[in-house]
C-alpha cells in the first residue's frame, strides 16, 4: 500500500512536466498478418505499419499497447488507451458503443477452414473467436457454436478435431492453409459479413478520431493505403 | 543473441533452436517468470499484514471496528476471485483517477461519465497516457498486488483469527495474573505462540497464491501462462521462426515450474512448522514434528 502512495505521489509530481498527448494504441497482437507480436517481442503486422504512418501524418506520438480480445472495447472506454486497432469490423452493435473512423481495409470476406471438404458448416460444429462478427454469424447460421479467446485457438480446435470448421477473415486464414501441407482447406462458400475494418475510439473524442480520419483519407487518396494492403495480404486483397 | 542467428530460414537444429530460444519474445517469456515470483514475494506479506489487520479488528472490543474486521472476511471471502479482479481493480483504478480530476482539474466542465466512456482531464489519468510503458506496468502491477493482498488477506485474517482463539485461554489468564495488560499479553503470550496453529492454513494460503497467479493476465500483465499460449501457438511464415501448435511442449514446462515451486515451498514450511512447534505441546507440534522428519528425509 505505502509502494502504491509513493508511486502515486512521484507520479502526481511529474504530472506537471510535460503535457504533451501520446495516442496509445490498443491492439490484440494475436491475428497476423493484422496484427501479431513478433520474435523480438514487439507488435507487428499490417496494423503496426498502417498505425505507425498515420500518427506520423496526423503529428501525432503513439504507443503501443496489447490487450485480449475479449476486453478490448471495455478497456477503451474505461481510458486504458485511445484507439483499437485490431482487425474490428465496423459493424452497428460497436458503434453503439464505440465511434469508428473511416474503415482502411474494405469489406473483406470470411471463409470456412475445415480437414477435409465434406463438412457441413450449417449443421456441424463451427469454431469463431468470442466476440467476433464471425462468432455471431455462426450462432445464427443454426451451426452450433465453440467459442475461444485467441484466433489460434481456433485453429488448433480445428486440428485436433473438437471443432468441424473454423470461421474467420479469409486473410488471417490464408496463409495458414497454404502452409498447413495440405492438411488444412477452405470449404463452402466465402461469406461477406459487416463492413470494413476501421479504427475504434472513444465515442468523446471527436477532435482525434478527425485527426485519423483525415489521415487514413490522405493515404487512400496517394495510393498508400493500397500498396499496403497488397504487401500484407497478397495481391488479390481487395483494395479502394 | 547468438552470432549465428542473422538469418533464421537458413538455420537447422540445434543452431535453430538456440536462437529461437534466445528471441527477444523468449526474453520477455523468461522475465515473466521473475514478474510472477516477485508477486508472490510481495504480495505475501502485504496480504499477512491485511490478515493480521482483520484478525485483529475481528476480535475487537469496539463493536463497528469488529464489524469492519467480519465484514470484510466475509465480503471478500464469498466474491468469486475472478469477478472481484474484474469488478474491483476497474474501479480502484476509475477511484483513483476521479480523486486525481477532482484535485488537478477543478475547472473542468464536462461530465466524467459520458455514456460508456470514462473520461477525466489528461492531466489526471493514472498513469499519463505520455508516460513511457514501464511506468504503465509497474502500475498496473501494483493494482495486482493491492487486489491479490486483499482477496488473500481476508481468508489469512480467517486463518489467523482460528490461530488467536486457539491458543488455551489458561495462557492468557496466566499473563493477566502476572500483571500484564490486554495489549501485553495479546502481544506477548498470544501473537507469539498463534503462528503454530495458523501455519497449516498459511501454508495452504501460500500454495493457492501460487496457482492464482495466472489471474494477473486479466489485469494486462503479461505473465508466464500468457506468454505459453503466445509463444506456443503455431507460426505461419510471417513468423522468422515458424513452428506448428507447440502449446503442449510451453504447459509442460509451466507444470514443471509449478510443481517445483510448490514443492520448494512444502519444504520450507515443513522446517518452519517444526522450529515454531519446537518445545510446545500442541497437537500442532506433533503433527508439525512428523512434518519436520518428513522434510528432513528428503
Amino acid at each position: 500500500m505505502k509502494k502504491l502512495f509513493i508511486a502515486a505521489a512521484a507520479l502526481a509530481l511529474s504530472a506537471g512536466m510535460s503535457m504533451a498527448q501520446t495516442v496509445r494504441m490498443g491492439t490484440e497482437g494475436a491475428y497476423p498478418p493484422y496484427n501479431f507480436i513478433n520474435d523480438a517481442g514487439e507488435v507487428d503486422g499490417f496494423e503496426r505499419e498502417l498505425g505507425d504512418e498515420l500518427c506520423k501524418r496526423a503529428g501525432l506520438t503513439c504507443e503501443w499497447v496489447t490487450n485480449d480480445w475479449d476486453s478490448i472495447i471495455p478497456n477503451l472506454v474505461s481510458g486504458n488507451y485511445d484507439t483499437i486497432i485490431a482487425g474490428m469490423s465496423i459493424t452497428p452493435e460497436r458503434d453503439e458503443v464505440i465511434d469508428f473512423t473511416q474503415e482502411y481495409i474494405p469489406g473483406s470476406p470470411s471463409a470456412y477452414v475445415a480437414l477435409s471438404d465434406d463438412v457441413d458448416t450449417k449443421g456441424g460444429v463451427i469454431a469463431a473467436q468470442t466476440s467476433t462478427i464471425q462468432a455471431g454469424y455462426v450462432a445464427d447460421s443454426g451451426a452450433t457454436l465453440v467459442e475461444f479467446a485467441t484466433a489460434d485457438e481456433t485453429i488448433a480446435a480445428v486440428r485436433n478435431g473438437e471443432a468441424d470448421a473454423v470461421l474467420a477473415d479469409k486473410d488471417f486464414l490464408a496463409p495458414i492453409v497454404a502452409e498447413s501441407n495440405g492438411e488444412l482447406r477452405f470449404v463452402g462458400e466465402d461469406v461477406v459479413i459487416g463492413g470494413g475494418v476501421g479504427m475504434g475510439l472513444r465515442e468523446s473524442d471527436t477532435e482525434l478520431k478527425e485527426k485519423f480520419n483525415a489521415a487514413i483519407q490522405s493515404m487512400k487518396d496517394d495510393g498508400s493505403l493500397n500498396a499496403m494492403i497488397r504487401k500484407w495480404f497478397g495481391d488479390d486483397a481487395q483494395t479502394f | 543473441m547468438f552470432s549465428w542467428c542473422t538469418d533464421p530460414d537458413t538455420l537447422e537444429g540445434l543452431a535453430w533452436l538456440s536462437c529461437y530460444l534466445t528471441t527477444g519474445k523468449h526474453m520477455a517469456f523468461y522475465r515473466s517468470f521473475g514478474t510472477v515470483m516477485v508477486l508472490l514475494l510481495v504480495t505475501a506479506p502485504v496480504a499477512l499484514a491485511f490478515g493480521f489487520a482483520g484478525a485483529m479488528a475481528a476480535r475487537a472490543h469496539f463493536a463497528p471496528l469488529r464489524w469492519l474486521g467480519k465484514g470484510y472476511t466475509a465480503v471478500v471471502r464469498g466474491v468469486p476471485d475472478i469477478a472481484f479482479f474484474l469488478f474491483f481493480v476497474i474501479a480502484l483504478d476509475q477511484g483513483i483517477e476521479y480523486l486525481r480530476h477532482k484535485i488537478k482539474c477543478p475547472d473542468w466542465s464536462e461530465p466524467i461519465r459520458q455514456g460508456n466512456d470514462f473520461v477525466v482531464c489528461p492531466a489526471a489519468k493514472m498513469p499519463l497516457s505520455s508516460a513511457p510503458q514501464w511506468v504503465h506496468e509497474t502500475y498496473g502491477f501494483a493494482l495486482a498486488v493491492v487486489t491479490f493482498a486483499i482477496v488473500f488477506g481476508a481468508f489469512a485474517a480467517n486463518v489467523l483469527y482460528g490461530g488467536m482463539r486457539a491458543v488455551p485461554r489458561a495462557q492468557m489468564e496466566t499473563a493477566e495474573a502476572y500483571g500484564m495488560s490486554r495489549r501485553q499479553a495479546f502481544w506477548r503470550i498470544m501473537v507469539p505462540q498463534m503462528w503454530v496453529y495458523a501455519l497449516p492454513g498459511l501454508g495452504n494460503l501460500w500454495m493457492i497464491l501460487i496457482k492464482a497467479t495466472p489471474l494477473l493476465f486479466l489485469l494486462g500483465i503479461e505473465d508466464i501462462v500468457y506468454w505459453a499460449r503466445e509463444l506456443g501457438g503455431s507460426k505461419t511464415s510471417a513468423f522468422a521462426y515458424p513452428h506448428p501448435d507447440w502449446r503442449l511442449y510451453y504447459f509442460l514446462a509451466l507444470l514443471v515450474f509449478y510443481l517445483l515451486l510448490t514443492r520448494v515451498s512444502e519444504i520450507v514450511l515443513d522446517r518452519l512448522m517444526a522450529r515454531l512447534a519446537h518445545g510446545q505441546a500442541t497437537s500442532g507440534a506433533k503433527s508439525g514434528g512428523r512434518a519436520a522428519d518428513k522434510g528432513l528425509a528428503i
